[in-house]
């Protein structure tokens, strides 16, 4: 049975093998059987498995010695034959030169596809480069230009009043800006959290005629600009309603610009909830909204916590409706409803502008400490929804098996218990 | 025998006419009714505010609309309390900037989402996916920033050298600028639109790069190892599935990314200077869009001057409202897009 799989020239040389081992079975019964005579065999090579490595020395050897050689080329070029000049146009030249150079030398190993293989991996993989290297001289510059005042205490816990443009960083700070933000996002928090859940379970739990319309008119509104947000706010709460700028209508103008984002990720959410899970539920005779707080929100949990961070990450670093709608202070201002209040995004819009240099470098601090608060939102919105509905982490997964356990134990003790009451 | 033998028990057999369907019951419990009643309430009040907010600017527009009529999409001046403005130089300025960004997004974010899906090895894919999403929530306050302090110094002499050699197509002339003077000041190149296009470029590229990759990521493994399996390169494979199947995607994502470029406000005003004519010429120092005319203008505006705003920021929102419609029907009529979310 096994020489069926053994291939022809194994079966062959075990034969081999066996005649030297023990010739005087094979002579016994030579004259009966018929033998192949021995013959020479071609000595082939023994075989080799197929590189399926990806990426090896033969491939990055080209690269580098492109790299090198255009690296020269262009400081030739830019030191000696050319009076050219600027970083962004050496790194353009440089890249031609290498991008020339790496499709000569591959060339010469292989033919036209790969040479365009080559080139174009080469291609995609430095506009790749190009973003992240814009994104990391954004954070990298900003914080740069701002370690400055955020290396003063002062400058987290003060507000601006007393300090004028001309004061050194070790007086003022921004405090107020930050609890203003706070005040403001939770305002906003506040009022979009139950209405944008509420609105996308309507979306995906009921099947009215209004839901298109709904869905539709909520998609056009995340075309709105968030200027407009703020200048309807402007002309409806301040002009025709008659209050003051303050933090509140900064909130609501914040809050129409996160609530269609919002409702928009959370109605993807909850629609990719499976639907067994619904009707496994209603089997169990549970009324609709049961179902929908007990089984279809707790799934999807983690997801709308995600939308919802995402929105409120987009809201705290939006200056435009502020700018109309909240006016600006210098004053720490704990009322949400009285008295202009100022937001991080806004104080360093208002910040740089100004001619000074402390004030200036005071509103790279502020735009640090704002991307700083967008990262921390935005990593624990990674980590939080970073796996989709019904896949639980391991701690909510030993929670989960805990639960049921108790559930297993209380439905063990209840008759027991029957019995030892009656 | 008969006692061995399992029978079926004499089961009363109705006449056909007898049979009644069990009557079900769909009256919503009252649990049931409260709940829908509530979420349909939610549902019509986020419409109702939705719906008030562009009724509110369409009625408050009208007033400006009726005293100009259709000057207001010829004029270029802004100047509400004489009558004489339109949208004629703003909306030139702010399709330029989103053109500008939408040139220099398309290649970065096609090659980035080509890149994260096809090339990069998968260690490395989710921290890539997540360092493009973080680009997108950088506050774009921070962009306006970056591109006042650092790019616009570092753009001027990609602006001066464009303008040296190409200054023969008419968008890259710049008038005040004479290239063959090395004593020429360079402030002629500031505050332009070009630059602030680049800055825009920023903010919109990783928007579009997020629908490109989700829709890359959806071509089928099928076809994929298909190309691979006729001998096809990595690039072939790119080029014949890849590139074809998420055509709706990049088409999608593209506009997506337009319609935000055209509703950015802060980053523009920090690095424009604005100003009130129809200009081409990118590279040219001054530019103006609607959303930072909006910005610059409402505090100082009155009744009727407020009145001419919302009927720019209605034009502006006309525009993105038919780009992002088109963005989302290209999405979803494309092969991928029945299940992408953009």
């Amino acid at each position: 049975m096994t020489t069926f799989a053994m291939s022809e020239s194994a079966a062959d040389s075990i034969t081999d093998e066996l005649a030297q081992l023990s010739p005087d079975l094979w002579t016994v019964s030579s004259s009966e059987l018929t033998c192949l005579p021995p013959r020479p065999r071609p000595q082939s090579p023994p075989a080799q498995r197929r590189a399926l490595k990806k990426f090896s020395r033969s491939d990055a050897l080209p690269l580098v010695g492109a790299f090198l050689s255009a690296l020269s080329t262009t400081l030739l070029i830019f030191g000696r034959l050319t009076p050219l000049s600027g970083q962004l146009g050496f790194v353009v030249v440089l890249l031609t030169t290498f991008l020339v150079t790496y499709s000569v030398l591959v060339s010469l190993t292989d033919d036209g596809p790969a040479v365009v293989d080559r080139v174009m991996a080469v291609l995609l993989t430095s506009s790749a480069v190009t973003a992240l290297a814009a994104l990391f001289s954004v954070v990298v510059f900003v914080l740069w230009r701002g370690h400055t005042a955020l290396m003063h205490t002062n400058f987290f816990v003060s507000d601006l009043s007393t300090t004028g443009p001309l004061d050194p960083l070790d007086k003022g700070g921004i405090a107020h800006a930050l609890v203003g933000t706070l005040i403001m996002t939770t305002i906003a928090l506040v009022i979009t959290v139950p209405l944008g859940v509420a609105c996308s379970v309507y979306l995906t739990e009921s099947k009215g005629r209004a839901t298109g319309l709904v869905r539709t008119v909520v998609t056009a509104m995340t075309a709105l600009p968030s200027i407009l947000a703020g200048l309807f706010i402007f002309a409806t709460w301040i002009l025709v309603l008659g209050f003051e700028r303050s933090g509140i209508a900064a909130s609501i103008a914040m809050s129409i610009m996160m609530l269609p984002i919002i409702i928009r990720s959370a109605d993807v959410v909850l629609r990719v909830v499976p639907g067994n899970l619904r009707e496994a539920s209603a089997a169990l005779g549970a009324p609709k909204w049961r179902t929908v707080w007990h089984v279809v929100l707790p799934t999807a949990r983690s997801g709308l916590t995600t939308s919802v961070i995402l929105g409120v990450a987009r809201g705290v670093g939006e200056t435009a409706p502020i700018l109309l709608t909240a006016g600006f202070t210098s004053t720490m201002n704990l009322n949400p409803t009285k008295d202009p209040m100022v937001s991080l995004p806004l104080a360093a819009f208002e910040l740089v502008r100004s001619p000074q240099p402390s004030q200036v470098a005071r509103g790279f601090a502020t735009a640090a400490v704002l991307m700083i608060l967008v990262l921390v939102l935005f990593t624990i919105a990674r980590i939080v929804g970073g796996r989709p509905a019904g896949q639980l982490s391991t701690r909510q997964a030993r929670r989960t098996v805990a639960l049921s356990l108790k559930d297993v134990e209380r439905m063990q003790e209840t008759p027991i218990k029957e019995t030892v009451r009656a | 025998m008969q006692d061995a033998l399992t029978t079926v028990p004499h089961v009363e057999v109705a006449a056909p006419g007898e049979v009644q369907p069990r009557a079900l019951n769909t009256r919503l419990g009252r649990g049931d009714r409260i709940f829908f009643r509530t979420a349909s309430a939610s549902g019509m009040l986020v419409l109702g505010i939705m719906v008030a907010v562009g009724l509110f600017l369409a009625i408050q527009a009208t007033q400006a609309l009726r005293a100009t009529g259709v000057s207001f999409l010829t004029t270029a001046e802004w100047q509400p309390d004489s009558g004489k403005f339109g949208i004629a130089a703003v909306m030139v300025g702010t399709v330029l900037i989103a053109l500008v960004a939408g040139v220099i997004a398309l290649p970065i974010a096609l090659g980035t989402a080509l890149f994260i899906t096809e090339v990069a090895p998968t260690w490395l894919r989710s921290s890539l996916v997540a360092l493009v999403d973080l680009m997108a929530a950088v506050p774009s306050v921070v962009y306006g920033l970056w591109g006042l302090f650092l790019l616009q110094g570092r753009v001027i002499g990609l602006s001066r050298w464009i303008n040296t050699w190409f200054s023969w197509l008419p968008f890259f002339d710049v008038a005040r600028a004479d290239p063959n003077s090395p004593l020429s000041s360079s402030s002629v190149y500031t505050a332009s639109t070009f630059i602030a296009g680049i800055v825009v470029a920023m903010m919109v590229m990783p928007i579009s790069c997020v629908v490109m990759r989700e829709v890359f990521s959806q071509v089928p493994v099928g076809e994929r190892e298909g190309a691979f399996a006729l001998g096809s390169t990595r690039w072939g494979m790119i080029r014949v599935v890849a590139l074809p199947f998420g055509r709706g995607g990049i088409i999608g994502g593209t506009m997506l990314g337009l319609g935000r470029a055209l509703g950015e406000t802060i980053a523009v005003v920090l690095v424009i200077s604005p100003r009130f004519d129809i200009n081409f010429h990118i590279l040219e120092a001054g530019g103006n869009s609607v959303s930072s005319l909006i910005a610059l203008r409402t505090f100082e505006s009155s009744g009727f001057g407020l009145s001419a705003l919302m009927a720019a920021g209605l034009a502006l929102f006309a525009v993105t409202l038919v780009v992002n419609f088109t963005a989302s029907w290209f999405v979803a009529r494309s092969r991928s897009g029945a299940s992408s979310e953009a």
